[in-house]
């Protein structure tokens, strides 16, 4: 009986399985491919993992920009509201008036928190 | 909008804070903004007192008699640490009007974890509090101490609050609730799991109120933080973490309170004894001051271990006691300047008698206090302390605690001695603002006239501990 069980729990769990047996193989293939089929003429900036930015293999002494970490961060504030719009957004017709002004609010904090970056300068890459 | 009535200190100080970030955007008037935030805090202190006693959201906020006291004194704490910081804004090159809207925001977090009865409120007003603290320990980011300070601060609490969260999951698990109340309905003794558990939340929490083993990053952010931060460091967010602690064992665990009691009790002992032999070698009176910290919240441990009526209302006593401490002794740390720089060495000090007698006087008062010398009011708060713990059987914790307390005399004395016996050398100027005037007075006057007319903060410390018995 037990394990009748337990074959049934992990049957249900077999798509995911094969999906991930399939990603797995997939995601190999587009690198096999790229590698077997692509034409070779590399240069320094192609071979640099990213065309702006800093080498991330160097002196850990180097000095570096911060401004990239900045703009990464206010980045991730405004991407995360897009997080909490979403689930927000499907159950917007059940949640009624309470539902709203809570996002509204959420939304206004947020709106204030741009401001004093905008207004602080955070924005402006000089 | 019913329900937004047992939070309303809280919302009336999130909306004050964030109406003036943008304020303090438009128009450039530091003192305006100090002055608003102060008067955003006195309003709350109004709204705790009058608010009625119920729970919210589901029973994950209780709005009781402990949590009422011990959000009044955060509040304080919060209220005098924004007045040190008016005093030495300019001379500390932390003229940010961010300061007191930070300071708002960590007070929420503190609120919140002042009556939070659920596992998920808990976290969210620590992790509230914490953000914003390790913001303010880096705010002098031009000071490389300053910039040290944040980061040691940033690494060791985002660790601590990962061992927090880690024993919350598992508390979870093993009770399938995160309310307190309900957590305690499932409470039974020999479930290993929920040791583990209790473990893991005891250490995040004996981290965020320093206690040995979990002390090493106090002395190093309480020296280099400015010292307006180190003095909010010192009250607010320690009396908020033991007001936690206390909830979360005594509410959810009491059933098992023989599991965690020895954890509080090693904790304790390790405080006051380690406390009070490494502060012998302190030269900075920042850092003493951590160490005296990590001591005092050894003996409010004692407290905790009890786990009686009695220990919690000592606790209460002692978190008051030691706030009012606290706001004197940072007042006169930030009195030590002369022409707009600090001093924070002890050797500073030295022959402060002949230029400033009235002064030596008063810090004479708040050392004999931290070192628990009758009649002062710090010699009180150990002694209900002491009581509660051999009414519970827990002599030997009361006699080390005697014992740490006659070590830990040592350090305080020996500042005493530098004021009054050792060679002149600085004159001060820091004594005549305003500001500090406000401080340093009235609690002077607390400390003497304590034991006079105990008898008020007997009853609201009695009153608080009604809440959970």
């Amino acid at each position: 009986m037990d394990a009748l069980n337990m074959d049934n729990a992990l049957g249900e769990y077999l798509p995911v399985l094969i999906f991930l047996i399939l990603s797995f193989v997939i995601g190999c293939l587009f690198v096999f491919v790229n590698f077997i089929a692509a034409r070779h003429n590399p240069d320094p900036a192609k071979n640099s993992p990213y065309e702006c930015g800093f080498d991330e293999f160097g002196d850990s002494r180097m000095k570096f920009d911060v401004r990239f970490y900045l703009v990464t961060l206010l980045f991730i504030i405004f991407d995360l509201e897009v997080v909490f719009l979403f689930p927000w957004a499907i159950t917007f017709g059940s949640l009624g008036l309470f539902g709203y002004l809570s996002m509204m609010a959420f939304l206004g904090v947020l709106t204030i928190g741009f401001i004093y970056e905008w207004k602080k300068g955070a924005l402006e890459w000089q | 909008m019913n329900i937004f009535l047992p939070i309303l200190p809280e919302i009336s100080i999130f909306i004050s804070a964030i109406f003036l970030l943008l304020l303090g955007l438009f128009i450039k008037n530091i003192k305006l903004i100090i002055n608003l935030a102060v008067v955003t805090l006195i309003l709350a202190i109004v709204f705790v007192i009058y608010q009625p006693i119920g729970t919210a959201f589901n029973n994950s906020l209780v709005n009781d008699e402990f949590s009422k006291v011990i959000k009044i004194l955060i509040l304080l704490g919060s209220l005098a640490s924004i007045i040190m910081y008016h005093s030495s804004r300019k001379d500390l090159n932390i003229d940010l009007y961010e300061f007191p809207i930070l300071i708002l925001l960590a007070t929420i977090g503190m609120l919140v974890m002042a009556s939070a009865n659920d596992l998920i409120a808990i976290f969210i007003g620590l992790e509230l509090q914490s953000l914003t603290l390790y913001v303010l320990a880096s705010l002098n980011r031009n000071h490389l101490a300053s910039s040290e300070a944040g980061l040691k601060y940033f690494l060791l609490g985002a660790l601590s609050s990962g061992l927090l969260l880690f024993g919350l999951s598992y508390i979870y698990g093993f009770t399938g609730n995160t309310n307190l109340n309900l957590i305690s309905t499932t409470v039974a003794p020999g479930n290993i799991g929920l040791i583990i558990g209790i473990v893991f939340v005891t250490s995040g929490l004996a981290f965020k109120v320093s206690a040995v083993p979990f002390h090493m990053w106090t002395p190093d952010v309480y020296e280099g933080a400015p010292t307006p931060v180190t003095a909010f460091f010192a009250m607010a967010p320690k009396v908020a973490a033991i007001a936690v602690a206390v909830r979360f064992l005594i509410v959810g665990f009491s059933d098992v309170a023989f599991e965690w009691q020895q954890i509080i009790i090693f904790l304790s002992i390790a405080s006051m004894v380690f406390a009070a032999f490494a502060a012998i070698a302190q030269t900075n009176i920042k850092r003493l001051m951590a160490y005296s910290s990590i001591g005092h919240v050894g003996y409010a441990l004692i407290g905790l271990a009890c786990g009686t009526e009695q220990g919690i209302s000592s606790i209460v006593i002692y978190l008051s006691i030691y706030l009012v401490m606290n706001i004197g002794v940072f007042s006169f740390i930030l009195s030590m300047k002369y022409k707009g720089e600090h001093y924070e060495n002890i050797s500073d000090l030295s022959g402060l008698y002949k230029n400033h007698p009235y002064y030596s006087v008063i810090i004479t008062v708040f050392m004999f206090s931290l070192a628990g010398i009758p009649p002062l009011a710090g010699f009180f708060g150990k002694f209900y302390i002491f009581i509660a713990a051999i009414e519970s059987n827990l002599m030997l914790l009361a006699i080390i605690g005697i014992l740490a307390s006659v070590v830990g005399a040592f350090y305080y004395l020996r500042i005493i001695k530098v004021i009054y016996f050792d060679e002149e050398k600085h004159s001060f100027d820091g004594f005549n603002h305003k500001s500090l005037h406000l401080l340093i007075h009235p609690s002077a006057f607390l400390i003497i006239l304590f034991c006079l007319y105990p008898l008020p903060l007997i009853n609201i410390a009695n009153y608080a501990a009604n809440a959970f018995y």
